[in-house]
This record gives C-alpha cells, sequence and structure tokens, in this order.
C-alpha cells in the first residue's frame, strides 16, 4: 500500500494515543480542531458520489424488495401486501424456471467454451507472430458495438432462407442445417451463445494477453532450460500465473450471463415461445409490458440476490486465494 | 544477415498451422462486418439475388439518403451530449471520492469503499424497474438527465477503483511539498493530482464515454418519445420499420457503427488499458 502522510494508518492509529497521553491544552485544542477539519474535507468530498450512488443505485435496488411483497401494478405507493407470495408464484412459473436453466446454460458455455477459446486466442498472439496488432484489433473490435447493434447484424445475418449464414450452408451444400437460427426452440440458444462469443471473447482475450505480458520472460525461460515441453511450460508456468486473470474474467462472464438482456431483447425479445428468454427479459415483460411491478420486483430480487451470492462466495472461496497467493510470493522473493 | 533470414523462413514454415488459425478466426470476425458494409451498397432487389458477391452495380442512395436525413444526425447528436454529459458527471464525481479514498485517513473508510466496490456485482437490471418509477416521479423521463444522471451513478464504482489506484501512486512527498507550499487538500488535489493524474483520467473517460454511447436499457425505458432516441435505439426502431427494405437496414447499422469503431480506432490504448487495469485491480 502507498502511504501518504494524510493516508498513513499508521500516523492515524498513533494519533490519538499520542493525544491520550498530553493534557488537554492549546496545542492539543488546536489539533483535534484540524482532525475535525480533515474528517469534514475527507468526507465531504464523498457526498456526491454517496448521492448519487444512493438515491440512483442503492435505493432502487432497496424499493426492489420492498415492492417484492406486494401485489402492485406501479402506480401510488403499494399496499396491496402478498408476503412472499409473488417469490412462491416465481418458483412454479415455468418460465422463471425457465431463464434460470438458461442461465446456467450460458454461465457453462461461456466457461467451457468461449474463455478457454478467448485463452487459446491470447496465447497465440502473445508471441511474435505477423499482423498480430492488426488481429489482436480485429479480435476486440466486436466489443466496442453495442449489443444492440450487433444484435440486429446477426438477425439479419442469421435471417431464415435470406440470411449470410443460410446462403454460406446452401453453398456449400448443408442448406438443410439451416433455416431455423433464432427461431427454433432448440437452435435459438445455440445461435445465441454464438453471437456473444463474437462479441465477447476478445475482451477476455484482452484480459489475458495484459496478463501474460505481465509474466517474466525468465520464468519461462528456466521452465525451457529444465527441460520443460510447451504443454508443461504453459500447464505448470504459466496457466498458474495468469490464474488470478483467469479468476477475474469468469466472474465478468457470469455477473454478464446472470444480467442479459439487450441482445436477447433486440434480436428474439425472449421468444421463440419463451426459449431464448432470460431473467431481465422476463422482468421487463412484467414490468413493463404487463403492470404486475410487484411479481417484477420479486424477479429482481432474485436477480440481486443470485448476484450478490455468487460475488460473496467468489471473493470468499476464489479470489481470496489471490492475496494469499501474493503475500507467499513475496515472502518468497524476499527470502 | 542471412542466417537470420533463414530463421524467420524457418519460423514461418513452423507457423503455418498458426497463421491458419488466426486468418480463419479473422475471417470470422471480420465476414459480419463486411457482410453489412457491402450489402449496404446494394438495392434490395440486387440482396436477394446475388447476397454473397460485389455490388453490381455499386448503389450509394442508401448511405447517402441516411446521411441527408436529419433524424440519423439527431439520434448521433443526441448519443454524443448523453456520453459527454455523463462522463462529465461521472469523473467529477469520481476523482472527488478517489481523492478522499486515495490520500485521507477516515473512520468508515474501508466499509464506504467496500459499498461502492459492491456496486460492480449489481446488475443493472435489478435497479431499472423503481429506478424508472423514481425517474417518472422525478419528472425526468423523456430528459436527457434521466439517462445521464443513473448511468453516471452505475459508473462511479469502476471509476472510483480506477482513479484511487492512480492516485494512490502519486508520491506523498509531492504532497508534502504543495503543503509547504502553501496549498491547503483542495489546491493539492486541483493543482497537483489532477495534472498528473490525465492519463488516468483519459482512460476511465473513454471508459465512460463507451459504455454510455452502448447503453440501450436505459435510453429504452427513460425515452418513448424519438426526440431523445439515441444510436442503439434508433438502429432497432429502423429495423422494425424497415424490415422490407434490407439493404437500407444494412446502411443504417453500418453507419451506426462508425461512431464507436472510430472512437475505438483512436482512443484504442485508454479503452483497453482501462479495461484490463478495472478488472484486475476490483
Amino acid at each position: 500500500m502507498t502511504s501518504t502522510f494524510l493516508s498513513d494508518q499508521q500516523g492515524e492509529r498513533n494519533g490519538p494515543d499520542a493525544l491520550a497521553a498530553v493534557p488537554v491544552t492549546n496545542a492539543a485544542r488546536q489539533r483535534s480542531r484540524r482532525r475535525a477539519l480533515h474528517w469534514l474535507t475527507a468526507v465531504g468530498l464523498q457526498v456526491p458520489a454517496l448521492a448519487l450512488f444512493g438515491v440512483l443505485v442503492l435505493l432502487p435496488i432497496l424499493f426492489a424488495l420492498y415492492a417484492s411483497f406486494f401485489r402492485w401494478g406501479g402506480f401510488g405507493m403499494p399496499s396491496d401486501y402478498t408476503g412472499t407470495d409473488n417469490f412462491s408464484r416465481l418458483f412454479q412459473d415455468p418460465v422463471f424456471l425457465g431463464d434460470l436453466w438458461r442461465m446456467l446454460l450460458l454461465v457453462v458455455l461461456s466457461l467451457a467454451v468461449q474463455l478457454p477459446f478467448a485463452l487459446a486466442m491470447a496465447v497465440l498472439l502473445n508471441q511474435k507472430v505477423r499482423g498480430r496488432a492488426a488481429y489482436r484489433m480485429l479480435f476486440f473490435a466486436p466489443y466496442v458495438l453495442s449489443e444492440a447493434i450487433t444484435g440486429v447484424l446477426f438477425s439479419m445475418i442469421f435471417a431464415p432462407d435470406q440470411g449470410l449464414a443460410d446462403h454460406v450452408l446452401k453453398a456449400v451444400g448443408l442448406g438443410g442445417l439451416g433455416g431455423e437460427w433464432f427461431s427454433g426452440t432448440s437452435t435459438v440458444m445455440a445461435t445465441l451463445f454464438l453471437v456473444m462469443t463474437w462479441k465477447y471473447f476478445g475482451f477476455h482475450m484482452m484480459l489475458y494477453l495484459a496478463g501474460l505480458q505481465a509474466i517474466p520472460a525468465e520464468l519461462t525461460e528456466a521452465a525451457t532450460v529444465d527441460g520443460a515441453n510447451p504443454w508443461q511450460r504453459f500447464r505448470h508456468v504459466t496457466l498458474p500465473l495468469l490464474a488470478p486473470t483467469l479468476r477475474i474474467s469468469v466472474f465478468l462472464s457470469v455477473i454478464g450471463a446472470i444480467q442479459l438482456f439487450d441482445l436477447v431483447w433486440v434480436v428474439t425479445a425472449g421468444g421463440p415461445d419463451h426459449h431464448s428468454e432470460t431473467m431481465a427479459v422476463t422482468m421487463f415483460q412484467y414490468g413493463f409490458k404487463r403492470y404486475q411491478v410487484g411479481y417484477a420486483s420479486a424477479i429482481s430480487v432474485v436477480m440481486f440476490a443470485i448476484s450478490l451470492v455468487f460475488a460473496l462466495a467468489y471473493q470468499r472461496f476464489v479470489l481470496r486465494r489471490d492475496l494469499e497467493g501474493a503475500t507467499t510470493n513475496m515472502r518468497g522473493a524476499g527470502a | 544477415m542471412s542466417q537470420e533470414t533463414h530463421r524467420s523462413v524457418r519460423r514461418r514454415g513452423r507457423n503455418l498451422p498458426l497463421h491458419v488459425v488466426l486468418i480463419a478466426v479473422g475471417a470470422v470476425m471480420a465476414v459480419p462486418l463486411l457482410y453489412a458494409l457491402l450489402s449496404g451498397f446494394k438495392s434490395t432487389d440486387q440482396l436477394s439475388r446475388n447476397p454473397v458477391g460485389l455490388p453490381h452495380p455499386w448503389v450509394v442512395s442508401n448511405y447517402g439518403d441516411i446521411l441527408k436525413s436529419g433524424s440519423f444526425w439527431r439520434l448521433v447528436g443526441n448519443s454524443t451530449l448523453i456520453a459527454v454529459g455523463t462522463t462529465v458527471i461521472v469523473v467529477a464525481v469520481s476523482a472527488l471520492a478517489a481523492f478522499s479514498f486515495a490520500r485521507f485517513a477516515f473512520r468508515g473508510r474501508e466499509l464506504l469503499f467496500t459499498l461502492f466496490t459492491m456496486g460492480l456485482m449489481f446488475p443493472f437490471a435489478v435497479a431499472a424497474l423503481p429506478l424508472f418509477l423514481l425517474l417518472r416521479s422525478m419528472g425526468l423521463l423523456d430528459n436527457p438527465l434521466g439517462v445521464i444522471l443513473p448511468q453516471a451513478a452505475f459508473g462511479l464504482p469502476m471509476t472510483i477503483i480506477i482513479l484511487r489506484g492512480f492516485f494512490r501512486q502519486i508520491p506523498g512527498e509531492l504532497e508534502e511539498a504543495a503543503t509547504l507550499d502553501g496549498c491547503g487538500p483542495l489546491g493539492f488535489f486541483w493543482r497537483v493530482l489532477l495534472p498528473m493524474a490525465r492519463p488516468a483520467l483519459g482512460t476511465v473517460s473513454v471508459l465512460a464515454v463507451v459504455t454510455s454511447w452502448n447503453n440501450f436499457f436505459l435510453p429504452l425505458l427513460v425515452f418513448t418519445d424519438n426526440t431523445w432516441w439515441t444510436v442503439p435505439i434508433g438502429v432497432q426502431q429502423f429495423q422494425g420499420q424497415y424490415s422490407a427494405d434490407t439493404a437500407r437496414v444494412f446502411a443504417y447499422l453500418v453507419l451506426a457503427m462508425v461512431p464507436a469503431l472510430a472512437f475505438y480506432s483512436v482512443a484504442e490504448r485508454q479503452l483497453v488499458g482501462g479495461l484490463t487495469a478495472g478488472a484486475t485491480k476490483g
């Protein structure tokens, strides 16, 4: 931790002790006034951020929690208290249960397909390859496009019969495979996942590239000298050192799957027959189209609970290891 | 010299599979974009007869009509205004908070910081519904502030985390020197810290601009009439409106992509730097 004379925690800890030992004098009084001023400045600087964050982030979340216990159409204040009815209804709602299942599906697919693919590309582009900068720019470019634009683009590419995808399949004699894409109940999630991979793998690849570049070349060189083959170097040197980056990327990927909305809304609006619906889409349908705001709030609350439990558990059991790893490394380097 | 050439030839030979993989992946990435670009130069009739080849003849009216229409430019103007407004607010407010987190010791600091960092894990969708009701009661629907303020609020966690990291790296000696020269904390912030943190401010600004530019959910909720529509909303609406005129939709899509891609090509370094710093410091 970088310490300055103002933020130095050691200094703060010494402060009160030193004060307690000295009788109250003019100097001490002046000093305590200075401390009060210091505190006021510190907290005063936080006020705009706290106000914005409190009113527009925390308050809405708390209010969703409150509203989820009411049957409420969204006008006036909620008054028809129904206890946990919304929640019990939620867990019998096949669409919502489907949302949970699709969320899990996306998480598993991202972790099993998208991230390994991103890692492979990062490893390839971490070598001295001709055109490396161009590939990096190209692979990352879709990340800069909004999900709405990406969605419209691919809804046209995967348009049955007239879209590019079907033309390509027909041209290579596989015409029978096409046609459904976003419109088939069994194909819509796979197609969505393809688009998500197109859009997001470059982002994870960039994270991995940054992580790879932070690995000192001496370590892989040393492993080579010790007779490790490329796979062993990757498995036993690169991968462990990249682990903190991987853990962050997994985290972002899961949070992304929990809150997926834009892409689905633009491309399928949850269809066909709810087969691509996500929690956020269901919430939007109930809250803004059917005016069942209490019920929609219950969906928000479950979404929040899932993110929170996941985030806390992840921080507790997975990310904490990074800190432990860091201290052992430091001790190792010091010895 | 010749040894060098030999080595590079040998390496190129060994790298052949690598190049095949990269070219294949690159093609998959580029083809949708190129397809949209070329399709925009066809007429819809031509597009159905000749879906994959080069346009023949090249039709420029799709692009021309859109560029001549005021509605497209209004979308771009709205998106720009909202992105700039969001960025100014989120960076200013975050800089003050990050200064306090990085340079002051006070009771409750860690708790407060944890509160903000927890904001990173809250999906926007969770707050969307009550936020909409709140904005409605404040009369901020169909008002750019109804998008700017919530975007700034949701951007605070990431911006504060990144700026705090940078502010902490500035050596304490500078602060002492500034204090001896008669600078108060705010003077130090304004005259020393902010100028020194210019690269960091650039990074978080680029992040804020891109996030705002791409936002779809919030403008969808807030803007019911089309005066304030942003580019992503406009694209979705245009597709609905001209679904029969595919070529024109492609041209519209391509034009809608241009500002984001242009900004990316200019600010690539800041964007990537910000994302990687944000992700690893979060």
